[in-house]
């Protein structure tokens, strides 16, 4: 299978009986994700598109064999909603909601560090487009036809940058394994490192992408990941070029704060650590081509 | 979001620390009277602005008589003040804060912030007060203390201590630091702050450990449970335009350059931004209209985007995922015949119903001008952007 989701990959929504959280799920399903059902606390019994509701993740798990979650809940809730997940035995969590409290996240993050590593939650997000593997699952809320199946690994902050860099693949015949939207807040599940660390590790995928930005130590700490422990070329474009210190740029995450989170500082580090830059975003799937040219 | 000095130390004061008896005053009568009740003969006027550097740049002013008090405050109410922190515009000072003055035996610096790559709360100590932290660490890397607090169980008494004594305090003084390191600590915690700094803290001649100044940062995700941090916010501190974009929900910072833009997602209006640049342009904006961007929406960003003279040529980029390009082309179509918009418009869409969409803007007859890619739209509002800077001479 592709990391993190399949075809097969039994999927529950979190926040199912809301209007955004319906809305996300006729995507998925539309798209051939498995849906099995979702959760709502107090609408357990009920049955929203055809499919159960439950008044807990672990009904869902025990009942529907859920594996995978996403998230919808409103953020004042959604840091309960991914530790109910965790706790639950779910196995891969994405929180698309945006607007979490930043201690609400340190507290899941303590609360996912609890467990022991082989039986710990991957969570991506919040803040975040979601995950895909084309042709197979959307676990997200990106425009699944821009996607096309191939071998290239992508993990980003962004969701349109994103979606701008797997159009650019495909207008040039290229394709994705998985793209995996990690969010742009400042604490967040997983790191570009966690993702690349899969991405090696998957037979399918022979070039990663990494789209990251401005702020934060995380796209250093994955170049020296790639130096030290990838066999695959590792590609990366940083966005935030014009970006003034101290501003944040949209994403909670998007602020200079301290010495080597600038794009410029970045993409000289990354540079070092020998991976390949794209020097415009413009030329995101260009770079890519290049790179799977010469393997 | 940031508060002002004395509210910071307001809260600060409820948590244990010790301050300078101090009063607010919105007028120079105002302000004598908080200094003869505060008593002395020594106090300190200091401006209210979100902004560090305020010494520097001449708003923090030692005053020994009634009369100087008074002559500080006249020529710091009203005054646009600005610092190497505050940005060319400067920040409006409309209050000052009277504050008695402290005989300082000792300057320290304690900071307590959120640190990305551990996901804990790390607590910054240096006994090289006064300085700029930056420059500090630069200088005197060695000269700085970090501890790391475990967000479980949180600041331990000994971390306290610990911190104590890297700062060089006397043991004598040794309750009284735990208890402020302590008291900083809960408050940042309970109120869902990112940043509280205290620069100087300082230990008085008579032995006190007193915040001499405070700097608070709020979790603007938290503020729907601090309806009492909410209420602390001062737009007046804030560029207007950044104020008039969050009323709307829409996400804008002001930038130097003359490109306008409007563009769906943080990362691709960033990214497009860079292509601006690279095209030899500048852009005047950030503006990440987000997602569901209706007509309504895409009417009020354009009239914020154009609200800034200096703008010459406007960029329109969006990839639709959840948005449609269709609607997206109604609302630019709306817009621009709305505002009657006289600076060139070059529109990029692309993803989700984009066919439709650059349908609506090639029927429109509206003097738009359309790209496929993102480069070519960087192109061509550059060069909008030139010949408007040719024609004006």
């Amino acid at each position: 299978m592709a990391i993190l989701i399949d075809e097969k990959t039994r999927i529950i929504v979190q926040g199912f009986t809301g209007k955004i959280g319906t809305f996300h799920a006729q995507e998925m399903i539309e798209y051939g994700s498995n849906v099995a059902g979702g959760v709502t606390p107090g609408k357990g019994g009920q049955i929203h598109l055809g499919l159960p509701v439950f008044n807990t993740v672990k009904e869902a798990v025990q009942q529907v064999g859920a594996e995978a979650s996403i998230v919808f809940v409103p953020p004042a809730f959604a840091a309960d909603s991914i530790m109910e997940a965790a706790d639950a035995g779910i196995r891969y969590c994405v929180s698309i909601t945006d607007g979490i409290p930043t201690r609400d996240m340190m507290t899941v993050k303590n609360f996912l560090r609890r467990f022991p590593k082989t039986e710990r939650m991957m969570l991506t997000g919040p803040n975040c487009a979601g995950t895909i593997s084309p042709n197979r699952s959307m676990l997200g809320i990106m425009p699944g036809h821009i996607y096309t199946r191939g071998n290239v690994g992508v993990v980003g902050r962004s969701g349109t940058l994103g979606y701008e860099a797997a159009d650019q693949m495909r207008l040039l015949g290229i394709g994705i394994s998985t793209s995996v939207g990690i969010g742009g807040d400042p604490i967040i599940g997983s790191s570009h490192l966690d993702v690349l660390e899969k991405l090696e590790l998957d037979p399918e995928t022979k070039v990663a992408l990494m789209i990251g930005e401005i702020g934060g130590p995380m796209e250093v700490d994955a170049g020296i990941f790639f130096k030290e422990n990838m066999t695959k070329p590792l590609v990366a474009y940083i966005a935030g070029l014009t970006a003034p210190e101290g501003r944040r740029m949209g994403h909670a995450g998007a602020i200079i704060s301290s010495a080597g989170e600038s794009a410029a500082e970045k993409v000289a580090t990354l540079k070092e650590l020998g991976v390949t830059i794209c020097p415009t975003p413009s030329l995101m799937g260009q770079t890519v081509a290049e790179v799977l040219a010469k393997l | 979001m940031n508060i002002h000095e004395y509210q910071a130390k307001e809260i600060l004061a409820d948590y244990g620390v010790k301050i300078a008896e101090g009063g607010i005053a919105y007028s120079v009568e105002d302000a004598a009277q908080r200094a003869r009740e505060i008593e002395g003969d020594v106090w300190v006027v200091k401006a209210q602005v979100h902004s560090g550097a305020r010494g520097k740049a001449g708003g923090i002013k030692v005053c020994k008589t009634l009369s100087e008090v008074e002559a500080a405050a006249e020529e710091l109410l009203g005054k646009i003040l600005v610092t190497h922190q505050s940005g060319p515009a400067g920040k409006l000072c409309s209050r000052v804060y009277i504050e008695a003055g402290t005989k300082i035996a000792k300057e320290i610096y304690l900071s307590f912030l959120i640190d990305r790559s551990t996901e804990r709360v790390i607590m910054v100590g240096s006994a090289q007060g006064g300085m700029e932290i930056e420059t500090l660490a630069k200088e005197h890397p060695e000269a700085i203390e970090k501890i790391y607090i475990e967000p479980a169980v949180g600041l331990q008494d000994f971390q306290a201590r610990k911190m104590a004594f890297a700062l060089g305090l006397d043991s004598s003084l040794l309750n009284h630091a735990v208890k402020t390191i302590k008291g900083c600590y809960r408050a940042l915690r309970d109120l869902d702050a990112n940043i509280l700094e205290i620069n100087p803290l300082v230990v008085s001649s008579n032995n006190e450990i007193i915040a001499l100044d405070a700097k608070m940062a709020f979790d603007e995700n938290a503020l729907y449970r601090r309806h009492k941090i909410a209420e602390l916010r001062d737009n007046s501190q804030v560029d207007p335009r950044e104020v008039a974009a969050a009323e709307v929900g829409l996400s804008y910072v002001g930038l130097d350059g003359d490109i306008g833009c409007m563009i769906n997602g943080a990362g691709l209006a960033m990214a497009t931004m860079d292509m601006i640049k690279l095209a030899g342009g500048e852009p005047a904006n950030f503006l990440d209209v987000g997602g569901g961007a209706s007509a309504e929406r895409t009417e009020k960003a354009f009239r914020l985007v154009l609200a800034d003279q200096n703008v010459k040529a406007m960029l329109v980029n969006i990839f639709a995922g959840i948005n449609r390009c269709d609607w997206i082309a109604e609302g630019v179509v709306q817009a621009v015949k709305n505002i009657g918009m006289q600076v060139p418009l070059i529109v990029r869409l692309s993803g989700t119903n984009v066919k439709e969409g650059r349908k609506i803007i090639a029927d429109s007859g509206l003097k738009i001008i359309t790209a496929d890619t993102l480069a070519e739209a960087a192109e061509k509002v550059v060069a909008a952007r030139n010949r408007v800077v040719a024609q004006e001479g």
